[in-house]
């Protein structure tokens, strides 16, 4: 046996370590939705995708943790989250309606290495396919591919209720272009003028709207357990192959 | 209602047990053999504890529950996990 | 390094003397489940209690319903903190269901539809003390609480309250269900918070 040194495969990630954040702004991100924007100290900065599980302690002692996509990657020292409103939630209620600039949290992370994605690694296109609020990590990685230099093709294909529930609609409007195409999805309500009629996303426009499954694009989809279900299957159907299919679901109140 | 997350959402318990991220990293279920990522299983978190069952067939591949100062995991579904370096 | 976040308190806590140590009272009845949701016709639903001989006791619905199922007003204690007070329950006490039984072992497994396990001292199903239940607040229970039938032991910790129940097995020793085995206590008291190993 031959005793070689294992090549390092990856750059190495931050652990993931127990932060406090401060609430810089917070500001309404849709009807239902804030975005908060966290002053992080410790924070080591993420790869674009990733979470952190987000800890509140009542005056008692009762604590309530949920996780959240992170909608940014950079600066280290800096946290934006975008959180929706669960109707009878416990904790999103309260990110939403109550938190004021000053307000301190505890955050755990940066968490997860199967939703990310980093800059030079592939030279393969990316798909992102986001439903409502899961558009949030495929925003950061969309943001992290807009800041640098990486050539791969981007492509997002959004379905949202009505124009006034997109999530970062001015930063997506401000990242489409050549490197980044955006196509929207309206399953309420369509803007004025819109081609399309409202309506739930279906296999035909996955199929007409997104990068062919020939050119072996790395796919990411994130949405509520039914959307990314829904969509999963389909990419198979259109001859994508399940290791290209990246998934995140989310939920939790 | 009940509804089901997936492993994306372990990272965090299992990061106080491993010293990388392993939700990335692919795992064998140990009742029908099916090799996937862990952030691929499907997770209930609405329960006593974190339950992760297999995509394929519906077995427990893994627990964790938070018993305050200690937690308790189980990976006894699951048969083999391959660990990075 | 825990500390208070401003403002925030969480599901309400007041202090009461009917709610064991760190529970929370709520009026909703949260839904907790370990796995999917098994959809159970009361056509086809069955319950068996097999003791050591192998001979299995077995009762259909109809059968079930025919032994007389009595109301039942009572608190539940979930593991997760939350506790229900006053609830109006409907199901058969298992006295009934043990009548014709005769085991020398002291515990039982109880199996559900869906796979889901969880054990208990044959005592503390006895002596109206444990129910199979059919009904909740006024109607059938919903397959999300266990519906079309569930154990009913409300001096434990609810997840004794096996959902889907389909069956109880007699046990010579005191075996471990599911989250017993995954780190929950193995008998379960809510006032002695007896939650994890």
């Amino acid at each position: 046996m031959s005793a070689q040194p294992v090549a390092p495969l990856r750059r190495s990630r931050p652990r993931p370590a127990w932060h406090v954040a401060s609430v810089v702004e917070t500001r309404p991100e849709t009807p239902t939705a804030a975005r908060l924007i966290l002053d992080v100290p410790t924070w080591p900065g993420s790869d674009a995708g990733s979470h952190v599980d987000l800890r509140l302690t009542a005056p008692d002692g009762y604590q309530a943790s949920r996780s959240y996509s992170i909608a940014s990657s950079t600066p280290a020292g800096r946290v934006v989250l975008a959180i929706d409103e669960l109707p009878d939630g416990e904790v999103s209620p309260f990110l939403v309606r109550e938190l004021r600039p000053g307000d301190k949290l505890e955050l755990h992370g940066p968490l997860g290495a199967f939703f990310v994605w980093r800059p030079g690694e592939s030279r393969r296109p990316v798909q992102l396919i986001g439903g409502g609020s899961g558009v949030v990590p495929l925003y950061a990685m969309a943001a992290a591919h807009g800041a640098g230099d990486d050539p791969s093709p981007f492509r997002l294909l959004y379905s949202v209720r009505t124009p006034a529930d997109v999530f970062f609609a001015d930063e997506l409007a401000a990242l489409a272009g050549q490197a980044f195409g955006l196509d929207l999805v309206y399953t309420r309500e369509a803007p004025d003028g819109w081609p399309d009629a409202a309506g739930r996303l279906t296999r035909e426009t996955l199929a007409a709207r997104t990068i062919p499954a020939e050119q072996r694009p790395s796919v990411y989809v994130c949405g509520s357990t039914g959307f990314v279900e829904a969509v999963a299957s389909w990419l198979q159907d259109l001859g994508h192959s399940a290791t290209d299919i990246h998934t995140e679901r989310y939920g939790g109140l | 209602m009940t509804h089901h997350l997936d492993g994306n959402v372990l990272a965090g318990a299992l990061s106080e047990v491993f010293t990388t991220d392993v939700t990335a990293a692919r795992a064998r279920c140990g009742g029908c053999g099916r090799m996937s990522p862990i952030a691929e299983a499907m997770v209930y978190t609405d329960a006593p504890g974190l339950v992760a069952r297999c995509a394929g067939c519906d077995q427990v591949l893994a627990t964790v529950v938070d018993a305050g100062d200690r937690l308790i995991l189980s990976l006894a579904g699951l048969s083999a996990i391959e660990l990075r370096r | 390094m825990s500390f208070a976040t401003r403002g925030f308190s969480g599901r309400r806590r007041a202090p009461d003397d009917r709610l064991p140590p760190g529970q929370t009272l709520v009026q909703d009845w949260p839904v907790l489940s370990a796995g999917p949701t098994p959809h159970v016709d009361t056509a086809d639903w069955e319950f068996t209690i097999r003791d050591e001989t192998g001979d299995d006791h077995r009762w259909t619905w109809d059968e079930l319903l025919a032994l007389g199922a009595e109301d039942v007003t009572l608190d539940i204690h979930c593991v997760t903190h939350w506790s229900k007070l006053d609830m109006p329950w409907r199901g058969v006490s298992l006295d009934k269901l043990f009548e014709n039984v005769e085991s020398e072992h002291e515990f039982v497994m109880a199996h559900s539809y869906g796979g889901y396990t969880t054990n208990l001292p044959l005592e503390d199903l006895l002596d109206g003390k444990a129910w199979i239940a059919t009904e909740a607040e006024g109607e059938p229970l919903d397959p999300e609480h266990g519906g079309p039938a569930r154990l009913l032991v409300p001096h434990l910790y609810f997840w004794k309250s096996a959902k889907w129940i389909r069956g109880l097995t007699m046990m010579p020793s005191n075996d471990p269900g599911f989250w017993e085995q995954y780190g929950y206590h193995i008998y379960g008291d809510p006032w002695k918070e007896e939650r994890y190993w």
